[in-house]
């Protein structure tokens, strides 16, 4: 299953050419009705953990259409009644108080059929509501826990789809699907045995179109089943053609490219256009030809039903049974297309939430994985070696060896794409590495749990996501236990406090959607002051002073070397002011370190970082001085 | 501060005492207003979708009444075989007549209903693909400002589920039209075919309407919350994809869980309140069709037994009883439809209604790729809100070919007139000329054209690495792209992904790093072969070495091209034919580096404060004027 889903998220991504859907629908019918089927005992057993609202639902199903099959019944009853067939030469008082009676019966039998279909309409909804519940509070875990390595291969739209859209197939399934079955299977069942014991013939008749009926729905289930998948990676496409366009506004803009976008989007919606009236045919063929085939039976029934009454071996009242019954049937029938749809929608829903669910974590704890204990606060990469897992044959970093001891800093700089912020990214585990290890007091990370080594390893990213709340939250992000005090000292140490009073509701004004209400620095010192709140042994930032000019960050540094001496810390930037005190400088290219040493020592060696210092130092300084 | 800052992280645990200080998914109000019944102002704007497609509408109407009829006509065509062709005595073919208009009653309600359903279910959709095309383009069309305040989650929905429950309604409302003929059908027909008996069964109903006054504004209410709910765990679970690697590396996760099984807690019991709520009225209708058909018998029995009524007008009011509340029933839930179709509607209007500010005039000049490349600012006034102006009266020239670097603090104005250049804005005062043309009389297609822009935020779109650098000049060749790669040194690590140029860009170029991003951005810049070249920092992720190789590339690349360059260091700078400086919104300086340095303004003052980089030194450092030392 987890295979499958990797699957069709490769192909959605590129770009949604028909072949990769092709590929996925043939993916389906290939899998046909096993596949399908086991996902539909899943989501049964799911329901099955809900023992008494089940019962209840599925008990009250059987009771309800009792009840609803013994209306017929009556009604035939009381017409033969009404003509005085049931009464004989008796007196016509004694057919009225018979027909009273009935009355009765059908009046009880209806207000307990609409008793019964509530508790079966509502605890078969509830149990879909629970399983939502349940569903949705694993998806959401399951995504939080996935590694980087997954998210980096799945868009991010097609994960709400599964989260959202598929999560709501398989939850309708219990009420829509399942219990609608057996509804349909109670009163058919049931009433063929009324019937057929009442008048085989008759009853043969009535029951023809239902061996039709299940040959229609079951291939309508499979071709419903692929269209499904393939219209909702279609619609994926448009989904991610807008939301792309919407994010990147500002480029399209640039390069004047609406005509091109909208070229881009009318391609995208077309094709998902066509496949939404070809769902529709399919669906109304499919219904439509159900009906037809309910109909063509119920005109049987009258023909030699007709003939008997005329011949004298059945009474109107029984054929008005029969034809009630079928009435009875005819809003099931109908539905018979929605529950088909229903399995359908279940199946392949199913199998990309279960697919989801069921996806191994890359990075996770190793079995009864002992805490991290900080002891000297020694941070080691030994002989790392790391490909990112889209790209295995071409390892981004090669025989990465230092040591950083509490208190010291270390430099990174190399050119775009060297592996610097791979680097960064091992450290907390975000990937696991390939080969050689990276320990911490002489623990493997790999052999700690995840929990206490991201609390001591923080990384302020390059681009930060900052999340729509207060400043305040955003700042406590990582401890929201934490006393105001905590978070206005950590923004005063990020050099963020004396703005975050300027503005109208200070540490309450919200911030926006991925932070747009404030600009690249303002955003890059929330989120060091958000990596300030945690007590990180190790500290690393990720080019993240890029867009706060050389003095703020000269502050931000000085704000923090007073317990700089508790923990390693590591900074990536290309400006050389910021790493030039480091008491190591990494300088990185192709994913190996070519010069390390301290800025001194580093310049001396005459190689890539002096080229660097000398771009950066003014050549004609000398104009300055002198 | 130090010392507080550093005692013990309070333990992250649920110690009842006091809630975190974290919430998880943002939920706007607003989005959950629902819309009154009907608005004729929305549906006129709805409809004006739906035009072009009403002679299909018009015959899925025909259709659905159809359809309608024959659900009508069968009972009466079974009335007519009970009481005409299966009494004594009865002619032979009577039922073979009923039969034969029983058969052609089934054909024409297959026909019908299979011609309402795909014309119903077909319109639906072009409906709502129009309506999403209409938005999409018009978004295109609004004012950057507009767009500059909208958040890209909040249009999605407009494009997605406002769309979809537009189409939702369209589909039912069809449908309703022949639920509510159907109801009116019955009562006309049983009132034909026996009138005492019909106003009997009839006199169910005002009780219904009684119950369903007291029902209505709670389910309403009731599902309405759960529908609010619902968008509120969404958002929960967008965030959490979104923000999952801030989420893994703050080590959120059991907190963020315990939030998100709140709101989905709550998401359970609305929607469990609302299941209550609606299947109370299920054992309501039940009863009163018992009520109804007990009447039948007790009454009608009693009338068929004096011989004063047929027993099939019986049999047919059974039948009819049965069917009687089905529309009842479906039409309440269209109640709530149309009320979520309202306020969507209303929504999506909002959107199309926003004002196109920046539009072509009717007789728009098209730049020609042949124009000079001048760039000139007449005395211009601009502000995004035009109370605060950001930029005062700027006015400088760019000559063909030369390259110009603009300098200034942070939030001086320089990306804004940038983005004048390309008027992503309208200027207040005074004018921007491009190739001696004021922009405003040029078309915004051939204005962009000759305009290429780097941004600082390197924004890279879904497919591969040559597409993205052909990025809309789709007719550039594959050596075009791979020489605009070279030149700003992005070929050698292209060439080393899996596929080269065609490799796929993950998510927004997720699977590159943020500097490699910028050098795709910035060889897209250059494929674009237009005249004037602006790059707002284009640079910022980018070592100096790096960006030295692109600085030389740019040389070239800029001979005969117009270049107005944002950058942060000073090698760059002091590269450019011109400075221009600016502060406040005023252009205070302009000239060379030498010519600068000799006017000893705040273009040298901020040189020999003896930062790598000009824009971002704070104010207080241009005020005091003290140089600090590097280190
Ligand atoms: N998520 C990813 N998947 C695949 N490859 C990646 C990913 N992130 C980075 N890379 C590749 O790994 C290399 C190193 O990237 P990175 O460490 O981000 O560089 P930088 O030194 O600029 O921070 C680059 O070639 C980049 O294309
Ligand atoms: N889209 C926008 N909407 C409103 N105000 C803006 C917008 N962009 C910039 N500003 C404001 O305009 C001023 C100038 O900004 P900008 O041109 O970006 O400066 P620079 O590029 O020199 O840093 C700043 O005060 C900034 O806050
Ligand atoms: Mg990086
Ligand atoms: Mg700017």
């Amino acid at each position: 299953m987890a295979i499958e889903l990797l699957d069709t998220t490769v192909t959605t991504v590129s770009s949604g050419s028909g072949v990769s859907s092709a590929a996925s629908i043939a993916h389906v019918k290939a899998a046909g009705w096993g596949k399908g089927l086991s996902i539909i005992t899943r989501i049964t057993v799911m329901a099955l953990r809900h023992p008494w609202q089940t019962s209840f639902a599925i008990g009250a199903t059987f009771i309800a259409s009792g009840f609803q099959l013994m209306i017929p019944q009556l009604l035939g009853r009381a017409i033969d009644q009404a003509q005085g067939i049931v009464a004989g030469d008796s007196s016509n008082t004694d057919a009225q108080d018979a027909l009273l009676v009935t009355a009765i019966l059908l009046l009880a039998a209806s207000i307990l059929r609409g008793l019964f279909t509530m508790v079966q309409n509502y605890f078969s909804e509830a149990v879909g509501h629970h399983i939502g519940y349940e569903l949705r509070l694993a998806c959401y875990e399951k995504i939080q826990r996935l590694s980087f390595s997954f998210h980096d291969s799945v868009h991010s739209g097609d994960l709400i789809t599964i989260g959202l859209l598929d999560l709501e197939g398989v939850r309708m399934y219990f009420s829509t699907a399942l219990v609608r079955m057996v509804l349909l299977s109670v009163l058919i069942g049931i009433g063929a045995y009324l019937l057929l014991s009442t008048d085989l013939l008759l009853g043969l008749l009535a029951l023809s179109f239902v061996p039709f009926v299940g040959w229609r729905s079951s291939v309508a289930q499979l071709r419903l089943r692929a269209t499904w998948l393939d219209l909702q990676e279609r619609l994926q496409v448009l989904t991610r053609v807008m939301e792309e366009n919407l994010g990147g506004i500002r480029v399209v803009r640039a390069f004047a490219a609406q005509d091109h976008e909208l070229t881009k989007f009318d391609a995208a919606s077309r094709n998902a256009l066509e496949l939404a009236h070809q769902r529709v045919g399919i669906r109304v063929a499919n219904t439509s030809a159900m009906n037809l085939s309910f109909f063509i039976s119920m005109g049987l029934v009258l023909w030699v039903g007709g003939s008997k009454v005329i011949a004298g071996e059945i009474t109107v009242g029984t054929l008005a049974s029969f034809l009630t019954f079928m009435t009875i049937l005819q809003m099931p029938v109908r539905q018979l297309g929605l529950m088909v749809n229903a399995f359908a929608r279940a199946s392949t829903c199913g199998a990309r939430l279960f697919g989801l669910l069921d996806m191994d974590i890359a990075v996770k704890d190793a079995p009864k994985a002992p805490e991290l204990t900080i002891t000297e606060g020694r941070l080691r990469f030994e002989n790392v070696g790391f490909a990112y897992p889209s790209a295995p044959e071409n390892p981004t970093l090669n025989g990465i060896s230092f040591e950083a001891n509490r208190g010291e800093t270390i430099g990174i700089v190399g050119p775009p794409g060297s592996g610097k912020s791979t680097i960064a990214h091992l450290i907390p585990r975000f990937y696991d590495v390939d080969t050689g290890r990276i320990t911490i007091d002489g623990q493997n990370i790999k052999d700690v749990s995840l929990k206490s080594l991201r609390r001591s390893v923080v990384v302020v990213q390059q681009d930060s996501f900052l999340f729509t709340t207060t400043i305040e939250n955003n700042i406590a992000y990582g401890d929201p236990w934490a006393n105001e005090n905590r978070i206005a000292k950590a923004s005063e140490s990020a050099q963020l406090h004396n703005y975050v009073l300027g503005l109208p509701s200070s540490y309450g004004t919200v911030v926006g959607e991925r932070g747009v209400s404030l600009s690249g620095g303002q955003r890059q010192r929330l989120s060091i002051a958000r990596a300030l709140m945690l007590k990180p042994a190790v500290m690393v930032f990720d080019d993240s002073t890029a867009a706060i000019d050389a003095a703020t960050e000269q502050r931000i540094r000085s704000a923090m070397r007073r317990y700089a001496s508790d923990r390693v810390t590591i900074v990536v930037a290309h400006r050389l002011s910021s790493l030039m005190h480091a008491d190591k400088i990494l300088f990185v290219e192709e994913g190996r370190i070519v010069e390390q040493g301290t800025h001194d020592q580093l310049l001396a060696l005459n190689g890539r970082y002096r080229a660097l210092y000398d771009l950066q130092i003014r050549p004609d300084d000398d104009i300055l001085t002198g | 501060m130090a010392e507080e800052l550093e005692t013990e992280r309070s333990d992250i645990r649920d110690d009842g005492r006091r809630p975190p200080r974290a919430v998880v998914g943002s939920h706007r109000i607003e989005e959950e207003i629902f819309g009154k019944v009907f608005d004729k102002n929305i549906i006129k704007r709805i409809w004006a979708f739906v035009e072009p497609y009403q002679h299909k509408v018009w015959l899925a109407v025909a259709a659905v009444l159809a359809f309608t009829a024959m659900q009508l006509i069968i009972p009466l065509i079974i009335r007519y075989a009970i009481d005409h062709g299966m009494q004594q005595g009865a002619r032979d073919n009577v039922l073979l007549y009923a039969l034969a208009a029983f058969l052609i009653a089934i054909l024409i309600n297959f026909v019908a209903s299979y011609a309402q359903e795909t014309l119903v279910g077909n319109v639906a959709e072009d409906v709502l693909f129009d309506i999403r095309r209409a938005m999409f383009t018009h978004l295109q069309r609004v004012s950057l400002s507009f767009m500059d305040k909208t958040e890209v989650g909040r249009l999605m929905s407009r494009l997605q589920g406002d769309v979809n429950s537009m189409q939702e309604f369209l589909e039912t409302s069809v449908l309703s039209v022949g639920d509510i003929t159907l109801l009116i059908g019955i009562v006309a027909v049983m009132l034909y075919l026996d009138f005492g008996l019909g106003l009997l069964t009839l006199s169910a109903l005002p009780v219904l309407f009684v119950v369903r006054l007291f029902w209505l504004p709670k389910a309403r209410l009731s599902f309405m919350a759960a529908h609010e709910t619902n968008s509120i765990a969404s958002g929960a679970l967008a965030e959490a994809i979104h923000g999952v690697r801030a989420v893994q590396g703050m080590d959120r996760q059991s907190v963020n869980f315990m939030l998100f099984d709140d709101k989905a807690k709550a998401n359970l019991r609305t929607h469990l309140h609302a299941a209550r709520l609606a299947q109370v009225m299920v054992p309501i209708v039940d009863t009163l069709t018992g009520i109804a058909m007990a009447l039948v018998i007790v009454v009608g029995g009693a009338r068929v037994l004096n011989q004063a009524l047929d027993v099939g007008v019986m049999v047919a009011f059974l039948f009819y009883i049965q069917r009687f509340f089905d529309p009842i029933r479906s039409l309440t839930l269209q109640y709530s439809v149309m009320q979520r179709a309202m306020a969507s509607g209303q929504r999506l209007t909002d959107v199309l209604d926003v004002p196109v500010d920046i539009k072509d005039k009717p007789d728009a000049t098209v730049l020609s790729p042949d124009m000079d490349g001048s760039v000139e600012f007449r005395d211009v006034v601009f502000g995004y809100n035009p109370k605060h102006p950001v930029l005062k009266n700027v006015s400088f020239r760019v000559n063909p070919g030369e390259t110009v670097a603009l300098v200034g603090p942070t939030g001086s104005g320089k990306s804004s007139c940038m983005s004048l250049i390309h008027r992503f804005y309208d200027v207040q005062q005074g004018s921007v000329l491009v190739g001696g043309h004021d922009v405003r009389d040029l078309t915004q297609e051939s204005l962009g054209r000759q305009i290429a822009m780097v941004l600082q935020e390197p924004f890279l779109f879904t497919g591969s690495v040559l597409e993205n650098i052909r990025y809309h000049k789709t007719d550039a060749t594959r050596e075009q792209v791979i020489e605009a790669a070279q030149a700003v040194g992005a070929h050698e690590f292209i060439m080393r992904m899996p596929e080269g140029y065609d490799s796929l860009l993950g998510q927004r170029g997720g699977n590159l790093s943020l500097g490699q991003r910028q050098l795709i951005s910035f060889a897209r810049a250059l494929v674009a072969d237009a005249k004037i070249l602006v790059l707002d920092e284009a640079t910022a992720n980018i070592d100096s070495y790096t960006e030295m190789l692109i600085q030389k590339a740019l040389v070239k690349l800029l001979e005969g091209r117009t270049g107005l360059v944002i950058a942060h260091r000073l090698a760059t700078i002091r590269e450019a034919d011109r400075i221009i400086v600016l502060q406040n919104g005023e252009l205070i300086e302009s000239g060379n580096h030498t010519e600068l340095m000799r006017n000893e303004k705040l273009y040298s003052k901020l040189y020999n404060l003896n930062y790598a980089s000009f824009d971002d030194i704070p104010d207080e450092m241009i005020e005091g004027g003290e140089a600090p030392a590097l280190t």
